[in-house]
């Protein structure tokens, strides 16, 4: 059991690890599944969904919402999604700070954001609309990204900070996605986690990245590296809510047992500021 | 991430966004230029990501077609149709609809390739179709059938193939080789379903073919029974309606009629 302001563990339910979560008993305090994988009319996706709802709390978290469109967010996409979370009566409902649709066109890949008071006020709109038509409050993550722009008017954690002020929603701190932005752009980590507003942190991501040419690569496919699991401590030391806690794996998935693992380290961490082989 | 004095690009959000699309979908130069990026080291880390999600997103959608063409030719179709053909859904699963349309023209001399991907993408639809409770041998006895209304199952649907694609399907299901296309045999009606988690497919006879149809909107019991007593008489009619019904309902085809 866990005291109410204790952090919450949990894994993202991938695939490969369906068996274990239906027909185990998987020591986490929730999982995470992907939105869009559920939102279909029937069948088995939704049968396990059901399955698992029974046994953990769910954290729905989609990839499709774009609250950075210029062309406003997607009404018929919210309507599915909230019937879904009427369904499932998720603890979170989390997506990207990024947008993904352009006049009709969707990239489904998760594409950054000029940091302009222009790029505000139309996340701001979205963000309303969206909270108002789910009838619940979002909670937002911060992106990795490969692209600076011009003419930015603030810092990421000043537009998250205002983000959240205006429109009253939650933060899914992604801390690897912090530490890969950092080096790509070559900002201060610790800046960032002591400018975005903590007290509205939700969730946790934890996931490893990859080395690319010139940048670093989002890539879920890796164990969380050290400086991760460093700036996850400092981020934990500065909380002072609960939170949920997780480990994002998207690729080269490991076993089950491995991904427990890795989230023992996260509760050490969590409990004592250092892994407990430190 | 610096700050940067320089005011906003004259492009508003708008702008910038269709450009990174024309970027993204049509790998357009000026368009990139024109984006106001302070470090353009990562537009192709973004082509990169959008390329590999739907090149991906069509492999995993049609492992038999890959393996009957090959995966250097599937591949090249696939680029041909990211290049062609840019998503619109929210939902990946939208993407992979358009493929068999592409693959009908680039390889006119193998319809079967087309046929193939058709079959695969009408299953992956019925895998994920609403939910219905179907009527089973054992609800039989509990149903008023002076009353009652077929109807199938929400994943049913029907294909008309030009080939024998639903054979090659099954060959390379059981990991065998497959049979020698067939473009001769006419048009093949096949009816689709899923059947609790597993999609099934199978031929339909003339019988079926004329009848599973009229189930799709509902057809009542009764109706049926009196067709096929004026076309076969009252023996062959009867014994051949309560067959088709048993066979459908042990094929998990026939919804419920009172759930």
């Amino acid at each position: 059991m866990t005291s109410p302001l204790a952090p919450l563990f949990g894994l993202g339910l991938r695939k490969p690890h369906y068996h274990d979560f239906l027909e185990g008993d998987v020591p986490v305090d929730f999982v995470e599944v992907i939105s869009e994988n559920f939102m279909v009319p029937g069948g088995r996706p939704r049968d396990v969904l059901r399955r698992v709802r029974e046994k953990h709390p769910v954290a729905l978290h989609g990839v499709s919402m774009s609250i950075g469109s210029a062309d406003g967010i997607d009404r018929d996409y919210l309507l599915r999604l909230r019937a879904l979370a009427d369904e499932v009566e998720p603890m979170l409902v989390s997506d990207h700070l990024c947008w993904t649709r352009t006049g009709g066109f969707n990239s489904h890949d998760l594409l950054p954001l000029p940091y302009t008071e222009e790029a505000l006020d139309v996340v701001c709109r979205n963000v309303d609309r969206a909270q108002d038509i789910l009838r619940r409050a979002l909670v937002i993550e911060n992106p990795s990204s490969y692209l600076a722009f011009t003419g930015a008017e603030m810092t990421e954690w000043e537009f998250i900070a205002a983000l959240c002020q205006r429109t009253g929603c939650g933060l899914l701190l992604d801390v690897n996605n912090i530490h890969v932005s950092a080096v790509n752009h070559g900002f201060d980590a610790h800046a960032y986690v002591a400018g975005v507003p903590l007290e509205q942190v939700r969730q946790i991501h934890l996931a490893g990245h990859t080395q690319g040419r010139e940048l670093l690569i989002d890539t879920h496919d890796q164990p969380v590296p050290d400086p991760v699991w460093a700036l996850f401590g400092t981020v934990m030391r500065k909380l002072g809510t609960d939170v949920a806690v997780m480990i994002e794996r998207d690729d080269n998935i490991p076993p089950l047992a491995d991904l427990l693992d890795e989230l023992d380290v996260a509760r050490s961490i969590a409990r004592n500021g250092s892994p407990a082989w430190a | 991430m610096g700050l940067n004095t320089t005011k906003p690009h004259a492009n508003s959000l708008g702008a910038m966004q269709a450009d990174f699309r024309r970027w993204l979908a049509e790998a357009d130069e000026s368009a990139a230029e024109r984006l106001p990026l302070a470090d353009r080291r990562g537009l192709s880390v973004y082509q990169n990501n959008y390329r590999a999600q739907l090149m991906d997103c069509l492999e995993a959608s049609y492992t038999q077609t890959l393996a009957l063409i090959g995966a250097d030719a599937f591949r090249s179709a696939a680029a041909h149709h990211v290049d062609a053909v840019p998503p619109h859904s929210w939902t990946l699963d939208e993407y992979a609809e358009g493929l068999p349309g592409t693959l009908a023209a680039l390889f006119p001399d193998q319809p079967e390739a087309a046929d193939l991907a058709r079959l695969e993408l009408a299953l992956a639809e019925a895998f994920v179709a609403p939910d219905a409770p179907a009527l089973s041998l054992a609800d039989m006895p509990d149903v008023a059938w002076d009353t009652a209304t077929l109807r199938l199952v929400p994943s049913a649907t029907f294909l008309a193939l030009s080939t024998n694609a639903a054979d090659i399907w099954a060959a390379l299901n059981r990991e065998e080789a497959p049979p020698a296309a067939d473009h001769d045999g006419g048009v093949r009606a096949l009816i689709l379903w899923r059947h609790d988690f597993t999609c099934c497919f199978q031929p339909m006879d003339a019988q079926e073919a004329a009848l599973l149809p009229r189930l799709a909107t509902g057809l009542r019991f009764e109706t049926m029974c009196e067709e096929l007593v004026e076309a076969l008489g009252p023996d062959h009619g009867i014994a051949l309606a309560g067959e088709l019904l048993a066979r459908w309902s042990q094929a998990g085809l026939l919804r419920h009629p009172d759930r």
